[in-house]
């Protein structure tokens, strides 16, 4: 029997900067994001990001959030208790057992934005896993609207997953296959993952190959998205965070339908709400907390 | 800012939306509504600051279509009670 494949499985992986010496800065906060899919861990020094983990949330809140700074931490030297202030965000924000606050993600990922993009992003869309959130923020990266669409996995970072599963594709490869296709197939009528698993599948029969099948779930998620985006109204410079900033095959087609271009930035999109916790722990520091 | 609390379903958009600028922290709104949808609270999308302004209650967001239901003006009511007890008026409702 042929081993078992997981398509949808991401790489985990965690970062440290490669000179900077903890032990020489001031202020250590740190922030951890524990999302519905995916856990970040980051460390700042003295504002600067130091090291930051991402891995997968389990069903465990507390154990993930461990996961996390301790995936961080590895081979630094330093240890949770010379973290001086910790916030936690996400989903499981709340789960955080050695946060000594906790936050709201969309109050984060604006926080975060603003200081993976510049002062001059205005709308930052967050595509997450389980949810997505459409945010309005201010030069200093504070909330001034925002939209958020939960309720339902329509249009997110698991229904890919689910998709990249059905189709046996592996996850990081869907965008660049969405294109692959000779004309840009109508997108599949809905987001919804129950429905369009059994839409993909129906399609398939018909004669679609997978590719355009992808090509039609990615731009259905894109319109999706443009609609949630359309209601607080989209203002230069436009951001993206979470996982699915990383699907070009989403990216490319809601740049498209908005007729503007998101800003890149050189950060890894799924840590902009941990280092927004970390932002806010730093200043929270600073004002004496 | 303005925090807009609800979802939007299959059957429309459900949003109760609280201009955090124009709150002026009285608290009037809690007691007027009749099944105690709003708290006040510090502004969560805004942490680092002290100010308390009207919410809707956490458990309350993804069900307000419903819980909000007796006070439209379908049923004969007028004014919604949470914005007619909003005197800088900071409370929409978008259905």
């Amino acid at each position: 029997m042929a081993e078992m494949q997981e398509f949808w499985r991401w790489t985990e992986y965690n970062w440290r900067h490669p000179e900077m010496d903890w032990r020489q800065g001031k202020r250590i906060a740190s922030g951890i994001d524990v999302g519905s899919v995916s856990s970040q861990a980051l460390v700042l020094v003295d504002g600067q990001i130091f090291a930051f983990s991402n891995l997968r949330t389990g069903s465990n809140s507390p154990d993930s959030a461990h996961k996390a700074i301790n995936g961080a931490l590895k081979d630094t030297g330093m240890e949770l208790n010379n973290i001086k202030y910790t916030v936690g965000t996400g989903y499981g924000r709340v789960n955080v057992p050695f946060a000594n606050r906790a936050i709201t993600e969309i109050a984060c990922h604006a926080r975060g934005a603003n200081f993976m993009a510049g002062p001059k992003v205005r709308t930052v869309l967050d595509m997450g896993g389980q949810d997505c959130k459409a945010i309005h923020c201010d030069e200093r990266g504070k909330v001034s609207n925002f939209l958020m669409n939960d309720k339902c996995a329509a249009g997110t970072g698991r229904g890919m997953e689910v998709m990249a599963d059905l189709l046996s594709i592996p996850i990081k490869d869907i965008g660049d296959l969405s294109y692959q296709v000779d004309q840009e197939p109508q997108p599949v009528s809905s987001t919804c993952v129950v429905f369009a698993k059994s839409e993909a599948l129906g399609l398939m029969r018909s004669g679609w190959s997978k590719n355009m099948v992808l090509a039609a779930y990615c731009s259905a998620m894109a319109h999706r998205v443009s609609l949630l985006l359309g209601r607080i109204g989209v203002e230069d410079q436009f951001f993206i965070t979470g996982g699915i900033a990383k699907n070009p095959g989403v990216v490319k087609r809601l740049e498209k339908e908005l007729g503007i271009q998101a800003v890149k930035s050189q950060y890894d999109s799924q840590i902009a709400g941990a280092l927004g916790a970390a932002l806010f722990a730093d200043t929270l520091l600073q004002k004496g907390a | 800012m303005i925090a807009n609390y609800g979802y939007k379903d299959g059957s429309g958009e459900f949003f109760i939306s609280i201009d955090t600028d124009r709150c002026n922290s009285c608290g009037e709104c809690v007691p007027a509504c009749p099944p105690k949808v709003l708290e006040m609270a510090t502004d969560e999308y805004d942490p680092l600051s002290e100010k308390t302004v009207a919410t809707v209650r956490e458990e309350e967001r993804k069900k307000i279509k419903y819980t909000c239901a007796p006070c439209k003006p379908a049923s004969g009511r007028g004014a919604l009670p949470c914005m007619a007890a909003c005197e800088p008026g900071a409370i929409a409702h978008s259905w």
